[in-house]
């Protein structure tokens, strides 16, 4: 084997050289453009005074490019002549928002009906209850869970009404039957909108500690989340198809909230609201930014809806009453059931509920299981 | 058949605001409802221009694409109106509009907005022509009665002109040749070689 003529050191130097400027170059030969705009200014410049500019065609360019003057009259937008906006604000929500994005709903409503028929209800392993119960929700917990989940269908309701009523309803109700329905449609979103919203924010305050991702939930998705088959990968208190739930709620939900609340304050100008801007142009903004979000959300609700109705058995149980039976929380949240067993905190059958939520009030349950 | 059309000739527009005035004393326009304004650029500057602006009527009208309730209507005169049975305040019209034209007045409830309300080139709206319910929503009907709009019949220097857009497009087109030379024409040395 030939020896190699430089030393170690050597070829290091130059291994490490050439990687810092490829480096070097990659991140500034996309900038040379730039120099023509540099450089080319004068140049361009010559070439547009020889061809005579028309003075006032560059005045009606501003214009038309929506030049801000002096009006008399008062109001949003008063002074302005021309707003470009609405044009990129119709296209955007007459085309992508109104024709595409509300499929992504009845695409999941689909993925859904399809799973439900081919693989249907995911039930309990055992045929037997033990009659143990395990506490999951508190009392807090489910009452702001349902007061933000039927805000949610109201809104989900009224606002796809709104989107598509034009479409949908019109030929349906008639344009004074659905005029007095989306007139209703709208203040009834108006009123539930910030209900909905304050739930949301008790719902992050209240949540976010038990949703931080860990390696479990890695393990929990590589094992498709126990959608398929028998496996029942392992859990915590939240899994990993919960987690990212609420991160979607965290994110996309709070982007629906800012910007339905942008959208119901009030335009005129005498009345101001601190730190919100109610100008043309960021209404144009969050309607859109409203609209994505809300059908986004909507179709991935949807999901969330039937794993915790129809799709898992005796997972309503545990929102609607609070406690879940043991065999159920062994069954999808294995890592939680075993603190909650160390913890003492599984109910033997007969046992009277809500005792642990009255404050003050400690049972030593370990002594009482002799079995777990 | 008439293609209605407003025409504002920047060049006679001296800001007087009569326009504004007259439509809202004629339509008795609710306090806070402005259908026209007058809006200057480069106020106060050499070379300011002024110009009336309103509801310009579109064709393929942005409004009329926008509005969830679908109350916008084309009339045969080519004149956008509305039925204000059947808006909601939604404010999409006011998001959609290149010329900020539709108007809401404030409801006590909130600050929500109420039903909007835009110029109809005085041609009312879909209630019975001339009647008081038209009236009171709309403002008065002057196309029923055989008259243009007043703000363009008001105007002191005639800037603002109102009518069958030929005919509108003819007096601009005489008016623009009579004044003559650069830079009204401009671009007709190039073409003509002097």
């Amino acid at each position: 084997m030939a020896k190699s003529k430089m030393s170690k050191s050597k070829r290091r130097k130059i291994a490490l050289w050439s990687t810092f400027l490829v480096l070097s170059l990659s991140l500034a030969l996309p900038l040379a453009s730039y120099s023509i705009h540099w450089l080319g200014a004068s140049a361009s410049a010559q070439d547009a005074s020889n061809a005579a500019v028309n003075p006032k065609s560059k005045f009606w360019k501003q214009v038309r490019g929506g030049a801000e003057g002096y009006s008399a009259v008062k109001g949003e937008g008063a002074n302005v002549l021309v707003q470009s906006g609405g044009e990129d604000w119709r296209q955007f929500r007459e085309g992508p928002i109104m024709k595409k994005a509300p499929w992504a709903i009845v695409g999941m409503a689909v993925l859904l009906l399809l799973y439900h028929l081919f693989h249907g209800k995911n039930r309990l392993d055992v045929n037997s209850l033990s009659g143990r119960m395990v506490p999951r929700w508190n009392t807090f917990e489910r009452m702001v869970h349902w007061i933000t989940a039927f805000s949610f269908i109201a809104l989900a309701i009224t606002g796809i009404s709104m989107l598509l009523g034009k479409q949908l309803l019109i030929p349906v109700l008639g344009p004074a039957g659905f005029a007095s329905w989306a007139g209703i449609s709208m203040s009834v979103h108006n009123l539930i909108g910030p209900v909905f919203s304050i739930g949301i924010a008790l719902m992050i305050v209240m949540w976010i500690w038990h949703n931080f991702p860990t390696w479990t939930d890695v393990k929990w998705f590589a094992k498709g989340g126990g959608l398929f088959g028998k496996a029942h990968p392992s859990a915590g208190r939240m899994n990993g198809g919960e987690k990212v739930w609420f991160w979607i709620l965290m994110t996309l939900g709070v982007a629906v909230c800012i910007s339905g609340i942008i959208m119901v304050a009030p335009i005129y100008p005498q009345i101001n609201i601190p730190f919100i801007d109610t100008s043309r142009g960021i209404m144009q903004q969050a309607t859109i930014i409203h609209a994505v979000g809300a059908v986004i959300w909507t179709a991935i609700a949807l999901g969330h809806i039937y794993i915790g109705t129809a799709g898992t058995e005796g997972a309503l149980e545990g929102m609607a009453t609070g406690y879940v039976s043991e065999e159920w929380a062994n069954q999808h949240h294995d890592l939680w059931f075993e603190k909650m067993q160390q913890k003492g905190k599984v109910l033997l059958p007969g046992e009277p509920r809500g005792a642990q939520d009255q404050a003050g009030t400690v049972y030593n349950r370990q002594t009482k299981h002799t079995t777990t | 058949m008439a293609r209605m059309k407003f025409l504002c000739d920047a060049d006679r527009c001296i800001e007087c605001n009569g326009c504004v005035t007259a439509c809202k004393n004629e339509h008795e326009v609710p306090w806070g409802v402005n259908r026209r304004r007058v809006v200057t650029l480069d106020d106060g500057q050499p070379g300011e221009k002024s110009i009336s602006v309103a509801c310009m009527h579109c064709t393929d009208a942005p409004c009329q694409a926008v509005c969830p309730v679908d109350c916008f209507y084309t009339t045969d005169d080519g004149i956008v109106l509305h039925d204000k049975n059947l808006c909601i305040g939604c404010g999409y019209c006011f998001y959609a509009c290149p010329f900020g034209a539709p108007q809401y007045p404030q409801q006590t409830s909130f600050g929500a907005r109420g039903k909007m309300d835009k110029c109809t080139f005085c041609a009312g709206g879909p209630e019975d022509d001339m009647s008081q319910v038209e009236y009171e929503r709309y403002g008065r009907n002057r196309i029923a009665e055989g008259s243009l709009p007043l703000c363009a019949e008001m105007c002191a220097t005639k800037a603002l002109i109102a009518g069958d857009g030929d005919e509108v497009a003819d007096i601009y087109r005489e008016r623009v040749l009579r004044r003559g030379g650069r830079p009204q024409t401009w671009g007709w040395d190039t073409a003509y070689e002097g």
